[in-house]
C-alpha cells in the first residue's frame, strides 16, 4: 500500500515506466473466492461483449468441464486450440503461445491463470505465458481463484485445511491493469455443486478475504491515479489510524485500541514519535518501551525530528491519509496553557480533516 | 382461539453496486431467471428499465406486477404496488432501487419500508442498491465527490439482509459504458463523466463497496460465533488477551447542522467496533422550552435523525454542558464520547476552558473523539 505521496522524481519514474509499457497489452483479471462463483462465465461474457463491439477476440484456453451457459458463450468465440502434452500417462493442455502470437488477436481469453505447465513446456507457469502475450501487445482477460495467490496460501490453509497445489505470485495479480471481483452468495455455490466439501462458513471467510484483497488493489490504483494527476486529495475511502507516542502517554491503551480498531476496519495502523531532546533517562526508556510495544502490535512505526511537534504530526498524518488520530492528554493543565493553548489544543484545532481521539494519560502521571 | 400463523420472514438479498450502470439490476434479474428456471414462482415488483436494452432483455418470461399510478401536483407517478404483490403472493419478488423515496401520498415514505412489508408476508425479496445511499457514508461521499446524495437508507436496513452480493465492474469499463450511451443519454453521460463518474470517484466508491460487504460478512460470521461457538473453530485473529467490557459510544448533539455529521460518523464507528450507540442533548429543561423555536426544531430534528439510525436518544437536564455529558456517560458505561469542534472561542472560554477541554478534564477514564469536519 502506498503510504507516502511520491516525490517528483518518483512520479517521473512512474511516467517513464508507463511509457515503457505503452506497447504492452492490458491485463484484466476476474478474481473469485472459490470455484463455481462464475469467473469463467464473466471472462467469456466480457469476450462476447468486446467481440460485439468489433474487437478481435480469441480464446487461448478454456477448461473442458463447463456448464451449458458457459458452453453457449464458448461457441460464439474463436478458439486457438491448446497444445496437448503427454505427462506420465495423462494428457495436459497448455497454451499454444506460438500459434497465438502468430494469430496476434487484440484480446486473448485465458482461463485458469494459476496452472502449472508440464515439464518441457515453453514456460513453467501459465502466468508466464500470459506475460509473453502481454509483452507482445495482446490484451489478456483471465480468471483466477483466490486460493491460488501464493502469498495468501498459508492463511487460506488455516481456513480450509487445504492448500492448492498451483499458484500465481501476488505481484503478478497486482500488476493487472484491472481487477474485477466475481461475487456470489456461498449458498448459491453449494447449490451449483452440492458435493462441495467447503461449508458456508469457510466460504464466507474466503469471500471476505477476496473482497479485502480486491479493495487493497483498488486502493493502490486509486492512490496512483491521484498521484499521477497531482491531486492533493483526501478521499478517506480507507480508514487509517495514527497513534501519537509521547513519554507520558498511556501508550499501551492507545496502541491496544489502535490495533483493535485497525482489525475491525481492516485498515492501516501507524505510530509516530516526535523526538524530544533532553528527556530524562527514565522518560527516554519509556519512549523506547512504547515504540517496542507499537512494533509488537504490528504498527508501522515512524520517528520524526522536528521542532514543532504538532505541525510535524499533522504533516505526517496528511501525507499518510490518516483518518483517525489518537493522542494522549495530561490531566493537569497550567494556566499558561489555558491562556495560550498547548500543543494538544493546537493539534485538535488544526487537524480538522480527521477524527482526533483523546486518551487520558496513565493515572500516575 | 389461536392467532393466525405468521409466515416465516422472507429471505432478503441485496445486489450492491458502487454506481449506476455497474449491472446490479441485470444481475438481480439474472438471479430471478435462474430461480424461475428451477420452478420458483418469481415476479417483478418494480423494475426501472432506464432504456437499457441488455437489461430489458433479462426480464423476458418474468411476470411483472403492474405498478400503482399516483398523481402528485398534476404529474402522474408510478410506484411499486405493494398490495397487489401481497395479493399475488409470489415466492420471490424482484424490487429495483431499494433506496427510492416514494412520491408523497404513497402509503409508505420509502421503498425499503414496502420491502419490509413483503418480507414480513414471507416473500423473498431480491433488490438492488448503490453504496452511496448508505446513510452513514453520506458526508464522506459528499466530501469525495461533491454530490450530496438525497435518497439515503439507514445502515441497519442493509445490515438485516440475509445476503449482500457485490456487483463489480472496473471504473474503466463503466466509463466506457457511459461513453457508449448505454447508461444515460448522450448529454447526461457527458456531464456524468466530468462530474460524478471520474475515475477517482468511481475507484473510491468501489473500494468502499468492497470493504462494506467484507465488513457485513465479518459481522455475520461473528454473530454466528456468538450464537453457537463452533467446535474446533479456527481461532479468531484477535487474541483474546483480556476480556473487554462492551464499548459504548455517546454522541453529543446540539442545534448546529454539524450534529448530523457527528451522528453519522458515530453510528459508523459504533457499527465497526460493535459498540452500543447513544445520543444526548444537554439542556436546562427537558421540555426544551428555554430554546428558541428554531433551535428547538433543530435539536428535535437531530434527535429524530439519530433514532432513525437506531441510536437511543435522551435529553439530559443540566445547566453545565460538560458536567451533564460526563455524568451521563459515567452512569451509562460510556467508553467513548463523540463531540464536534467548538466554534466560539471567547475570552471567558479562554479562562475557564472550552466545553471540550472541560469534558476532557472531567471525563477521566473515557476517550473523547472530536469528529472531522467535512468540507470541500
Amino acid at each position: 500500500m502506498p503510504d507516502q505521496r511520491p516525490s517528483p522524481e518518483e512520479l517521473l519514474r512512474r511516467v517513464e515506466a508507463e511509457e515503457r509499457q505503452a506497447g504492452r497489452g492490458r491485463l484484466k483479471i476476474f478474481l473469485g473466492y472459490a470455484s463455481r462463483v462464475g469467473k469463467s462465465f464473466r471472462m467469456l461474457d466480457e469476450g462476447r461483449r468486446r467481440k460485439q463491439r468489433g474487437q478481435d477476440v480469441v480464446i487461448g484456453f478454456i477448461q473442458s468441464k463447463v456448464g451449458p451457459e458457459v458452453q453457449c458463450l464458448v461457441s460464439t468465440l474463436e478458439i486457438i486450440p491448446g497444445l496437448k502434452l503427454q505427462t506420465g500417462g495423462t494428457e495436459e493442455e497448455v497454451l499454444d503461445i506460438v500459434a497465438i502470437l502468430k494469430r496476434h488477436p487484440q484480446v486473448c481469453l485465458v482461463d485458469e491463470l494459476a496452472r502449472d505447465n508440464p515439464p518441457g513446456s515453453r514456460n513453467p507457469k501459465r502466468w508466464q505465458d500470459v506475460q509473453e502475450l502481454l509483452d507482445a501487445g495482446i490484451t489478456v482477460v483471465t480468471a483466477v481463484n483466490l486460493q491460488h495467490i501464493a502469498e495468501l496460501q498459508d492463511t487460506i490453509e488455516k481456513i480450509t485445511g487445504k492448500r492448492a497445489q498451483q499458484s500465481v505470485p501476488e505481484a503478478f495479480i497486482r500488476s493487472a491493469d484491472e481487477i474485477v471481483i466475481v461475487d456470489a452468495p456461498p449458498e448459491d455455490l453449494q447449490q451449483r455443486e452440492p458435493g462441495n466439501a467447503a461449508d458456508t462458513r469457510r466460504l464466507s471467510e474466503l469471500r471476505e478475504m477476496a473482497l479485502l484483497v480486491a479493495a487493497e488493489v483498488v486502493d493502490e490504483q486509486l492512490h496512483q491515479c491521484l498521484q499521477l494527476q497531482g491531486v492533493e486529495m483526501f478521499l478517506g475511502s480507507q480508514e487509517r489510524i495514527l497513534v501519537c507516542i509521547t513519554p507520558r502517554s498511556n501508550a499501551r491503551r492507545m496502541l491496544e485500541s489502535g490495533r483493535r480498531n485497525a482489525e475491525r476496519f481492516h485498515c492501516g495502523f501507524l505510530a509516530v514519535y516526535v523526538r524530544q531532546t533532553g528527556l530524562a533517562p527514565a522518560d527516554e526508556e519509556l519512549v523506547q518501551k512504547h515504540l517496542a510495544l507499537a512494533r509488537e502490535f504490528g504498527a508501522d512505526v515512524h520517528i520524526l525530528d522536528a521542532t514543532d511537534s504538532a505541525q510535524a504530526i499533522l504533516d505526517f498524518a496528511h501525507a499518510h491519509a490518516v483518518t483517525q488520530l489518537f493522542v494522549g492528554h495530561s490531566l493537569t493543565s497550567r494556566w499558561r496553557e489555558v491562556l495560550f493553548g498547548n500543543p494538544l489544543d493546537q493539534l485538535i484545532r488544526a487537524a480538522d480533516a480527521m477524527d482526533v481521539r483523546i486518551f487520558p494519560h496513565r493515572a500516575s502521571s | 382461539m389461536t392467532p393466525p400463523a405468521t409466515p416465516a420472514r422472507g429471505r432478503f438479498e441485496i445486489f450492491l453496486g458502487y454506481a449506476a450502470g455497474v449491472g446490479k439490476t441485470y444481475q438481480m434479474l439474472d438471479a430471478g431467471q435462474e430461480l424461475r428456471q428451477k420452478g420458483v414462482d418469481v415476479v417483478i415488483g418494480y423494475f426501472e428499465p432506464h432504456g437499457r436494452k441488455d437489461t430489458i432483455s433479462r426480464t423476458k418470461g418474468l411476470e411483472s406486477v403492474p405498478r400503482r399510478k399516483l398523481e402528485y401536483r398534476g404529474t402522474l407517478f408510478e410506484e411499486m404496488d405493494t398490495d397487489a404483490i401481497l395479493r399475488r403472493k409470489p415466492e420471490v419478488c424482484l424490487v429495483d432501487e431499494l433506496a427510492h423515496t416514494n412520491v408523497p401520498g404513497s402509503e409508505r415514505v420509502k421503498r425499503w419500508q414496502d420491502v419490509h412489508v413483503l418480507l414480513d408476508a414471507g416473500i423473498t425479496v431480491l433488490t438492488s442498491l448503490n453504496v452511496q445511499h448508505l446513510e452513514s457514508l453520506n458526508d464522506q461521499i459528499w466530501q469525495m465527490t461533491g454530490v450530496r446524495v438525497r435518497e439515503t437508507i439507514p445502515d441497519w436496513v442493509v445490515d438485516q439482509a440475509d445476503e449482500i452480493v457485490v456487483v463489480d465492474v472496473t471504473p474503466r469499463a463503466l466509463r466506457h459504458r457511459l461513453e457508449r450511451g448505454v447508461i444515460y443519454s448522450r448529454e447526461k453521460a457527458d456531464k456524468a463523466l466530468e462530474n460524478f463518474f471520474t475515475e477517482q470517484n468511481l475507484s473510491a466508491l468501489r473500494e468502499i463497496a468492497m470493504r462494506h460487504v467484507a465488513h457485513e460478512i465479518e459481522e455475520k460470521l461473528s454473530a454466528q460465533d456468538e450464537l453457537a461457538p463452533e467446535d474446533g473453530a479456527v481461532p479468531s485473529p484477535v487474541p483474546a488477551d483480556t476480556p473487554r467490557r462492551k464499548e459504548c459510544i455517546l454522541i453529543c448533539i446540539d442545534e448546529r447542522p454539524s450534529s448530523i455529521v457527528l451522528i453519522r460518523r458515530g453510528r459508523r464507528v459504533a457499527d465497526y467496533l460493535r459498540a452500543e450507540c447513544l445520543a444526548i442533548y444537554v439542556c436546562r429543561d427537558a421540555s426544551l422550552a428555554s430554546l428558541s423555536a428554531e433551535d428547538r426544531e433543530a435539536v428535535e430534528r437531530h434527535l429524530g435523525f439519530a433514532r432513525n439510525l437506531r441510536i437511543h436518544t435522551e435529553i439530559v437536564e443540566g445547566l453545565d454542558l460538560a458536567a451533564g455529558v460526563v455524568q451521563f456517560a459515567h452512569e451509562h458505561g460510556v467508553t467513548q464520547v463523540f463531540m464536534g469542534r467548538s466554534v466560539s472561542r471567547n475570552w471567558k472560554q479562554r479562562i475557564h476552558g472550552s466545553t471540550l477541554q472541560r469534558v476532557v478534564r472531567l471525563a477521566r477514564d473515557m476517550e473523547i473523539t472530536i469528529v472531522a469536519e467535512r468540507r470541500r
